[in-house]
């Protein structure tokens, strides 16, 4: 685990770093991040704690154990990664530890959402393309180096077409990702909308 | 691309503006929080010096690390104790209301919002918690969010989202005696998959979802995240009306009319198109069970636990370990699997008609001297109604022990945790590793009446043995 942790902030555009695989599909959210660590009012020390749970039953063997992996940022792993709790914890966990960018098969929903808004962009590859990558790392380092603005990603030996949801990679590129403030441009519009909406004038007692 | 289905009408009343990037801005006009995923939310609009946009539609209250046996101030559990204070300082600071516990409306937020009638048919409803497409029951639209959109939601009650596709899942027929909504929603997950939902809002239609209560149709709606979809719905109708009728928060008198009105145009039309329809015979599934890690690693009581050649190629890795984590041989029978913990409780199966089926089947028997068995009321409205009705009293003279409204066992965040690799039935939500509490822990999901069958017996059983 990285020492010092900086949350990535504005645009982001590209991504280079050093790959760490993980094998499987469906991995929740509570093998990310047990609930024993949800009992914090700040996210600060979660890095140390991602799958701990894992880590422990594999006893030093587990990927996020490896000496080899210890400087490692691009995770990737196969489908449904994610899947579970809508705890933010799991990918404040994963940033913590050190992981900018995850490439897998697919991912879960909300899991995918909060990746978005905490700064780590996912992208797909199908199932073959992901088993070739996580053979590679088996038996060699594989730094790859992403670059958003053409959703490519290159190394020595290989050159990956990764697929990212158009409006998302349109966030990461603008910056829009870190959502508040774009969100807080159309004040009036927001307004409008509470002072349209049916339900609110026949829930005037909810104030 | 689906038209005309309810969700398409309450996402387009709600959009705000297609932001820069290509997604849509949605109002939320429902957001519930609890003490989990907000404090962070909170110290975001700290740090940025924002306000709370709308207060008053945000609800607090309080359930993940409540302590079930002794509620009293402050908690045993100096961190938890951390928790509830931030969340009543975080109220009181911005002036959002908070149920806490003895305010008589505490409990779990599913459980709460739906019985308080803040709930209702065309409302947008995030929470910080996975579940909260629950009160999709009432044909609101309603998903979990994490703790940046948390802050989102307060500092501006919007959203960046993009618009989900729309699954219609249509249920013909109906379940038959002794199978419930968590059987039906489990066998849903089973032939569907725990990914086919991403990327979608699943519509539950059909005579087998008409037909159920809505405190069925939650349990329907709730797991609708274990199959992947963020979000699940049912079209609001009688029954969803007469529910909500004269609950704390309920539009009333003329309010109501026009409630009502409106409620009732609130359907997905009879020519709406959707990107995808899936068709279920609810008469055909039995009492169903899980033996493995996902929610959607399920058989029927009486089947065999799936030999690996029976599985899809996608299946197997995930079917592989968990063999290994359960300790369960591929081709053994479910039926008779001994259990050492069973809880009754959870957002998914915490609600008064479960506690109500559970005692049904308890009523005059006993809990097997080997298994630790406990019911949790999802609310202290809940609570208090079973207490009128004398079912804390059968729980008890079964030798269940009778706890205190919360999320409890379901994810274990306070002290009921499974020990070592204990086996639970158990009728909450998720039986992924460790989640229960121990690391090892085994969970087995079911409906109450299940795990009520199953604590007589101290292993798996059939509960249509116990109802005839």
């Amino acid at each position: 685990m990285k020492s010092e942790f900086t949350p990535p902030i504005g645009k982001i555009t590209q991504i280079d770093g050093q790959c760490i695989s993980l094998i499987g599909n469906d991995i929740d959210t509570d093998r990310i991040i047990p609930a024993r660590f949800l009992k914090c009012v700040n996210f600060d020390s979660l890095g140390e704690y991602v799958f701990e749970d894992d880590r422990k039953t594999l006893k030093g063997r587990h990927p996020f154990d490896l000496e080899e992996n210890k400087n490692s940022s691009i995770l990737i792993v196969n489908s449904n990664f994610g899947c579970g709790s809508s705890r933010e914890h799991a990918p404040q966990a994963l940033i913590r530890w050190g992981i900018k960018a995850i490439i897998g098969e697919s991912f879960a929903d909300i899991f995918y959402s909060n990746c978005i808004a905490i700064g780590i962009p996912c992208f797909t590859l199908p199932k073959k393309s992901i088993e070739e990558i996580q053979n590679y790392c088996d038996n060699q380092f594989l730094f790859l180096e992403i670059d958003l603005e053409n959703s490519l990603a290159k190394s020595k030996d290989l050159n990956l077409n990764l697929k990212i949801k158009e409006t998302t990679r349109k966030m990461f590129l603008s910056g829009e990702w870190d959502a508040t403030s774009t969100l807080m441009e159309n004040e009036k519009l927001i307004e409008n909308k509470f002072n349209q909406l049916p339900y609110i004038k026949f829930n005037t007692h909810y104030s | 691309m689906s038209q005309d289905t309810l969700f398409d009408k309450v996402w387009d009343l709600h959009k705000v503006s297609s932001l820069p990037g290509g997604s849509d801005q949605i109002f939320i006009g429902l957001h519930l929080i609890h003490e989990v995923t907000s404090p962070q939310a909170f110290g975001a609009l700290k740090d940025k010096k924002l306000k709370v946009k709308f207060p008053d539609r945000t609800v607090a209250t309080v359930d993940h690390i409540v302590p079930t046996d002794n509620q009293s101030r402050p908690f045993k559990d100096n961190l938890a104790e951390q928790m509830i204070k931030t969340l009543e300082k975080n109220c009181l600071e911005h002036k959002i209301r908070f149920f806490n516990i003895g305010s008589g409306n505490q409990g779990i937020v599913h459980v709460v919002a739906p019985e308080l009638g803040l709930t209702q048919p065309g409302m947008t409803i995030a929470c910080g918690d996975s579940h909260t497409s629950t009160h999709g029951a009432f044909g609101s639209i309603a998903f979990g969010i994490g703790t940046s959109q948390v802050r989102d939601v307060l500092a501006t009650q919007t959203l960046a989202m993009n618009k989900l596709k729309v699954r219609q899942i249509w249920c013909d027929n109906k379940l038959s005696k002794g199978v419930y909504a968590k059987d039906l929603v489990l066998h849903i997950i089973n032939k569907l998959g725990v990914k086919a939902g991403v990327g979608f809002a699943y519509e539950f239609a059909g005579p087998a979802i008409h037909e159920l209560s809505m405190e069925e149709r939650m349990t329907i709606c709730n797991m609708s995240i274990e199959g992947g979809a963020r979000c699940g719905y049912i079209n609001p109708d009688e029954k969803t009306f007469s529910y909500i009728k004269n609950k704390l928060y309920a539009p009333k008198n003329e309010h109501w009319d026009r409630a009502l009105r409106w409620w009732e145009s609130l359907k997905s039309d009879e020519n709406s198109i959707y990107d995808d329809v899936i068709k279920i015979d609810a008469s055909k599934v039995e009492p169903t069970v899980t033996w493995g890690i996902t929610p959607g690693q399920s058989i029927s009581i009486n089947q065999q636990i799936p030999l690996l050649d029976d599985l899809s190629p996608n299946d197997k890795l995930v079917a592989v370990e968990a063999y290994e984590y359960m300790s369960f041989k591929p081709g053994q029978l479910i039926k008779d699997t001994p259990v050492d913990v069973c809880f009754i409780g959870s957002c998914t199966n915490g609600r008064i008609s479960d506690l109500r089926v559970a005692a049904k089947v308890l009523k005059g028997k006993k809990v097997s001297k080997n298994v630790k068995a406990f019911a949790v009321p999802g609310s202290e409205k809940v609570a208090t109604e079973a207490q009128q009705e004398g079912l804390d009293q059968i729980f008890k003279d079964s030798g269940f022990q009778w706890r205190e409204p919360g999320c409890s066992m379901c994810l274990a965040m306070n002290s009921d945790k499974l020990i070592g690799n204990q086996v639970s039935a158990s009728s909450s939500n998720r039986n992924f590793k460790g989640r229960q509490g121990s690391p090892s822990g085994r969970t087995l999901l079911m409906s109450p009446a299940m795990v009520a069958a199953a604590a007589i017996n101290g292993k798996v059983s059939d509960v249509r043995e116990f109802i005839n």
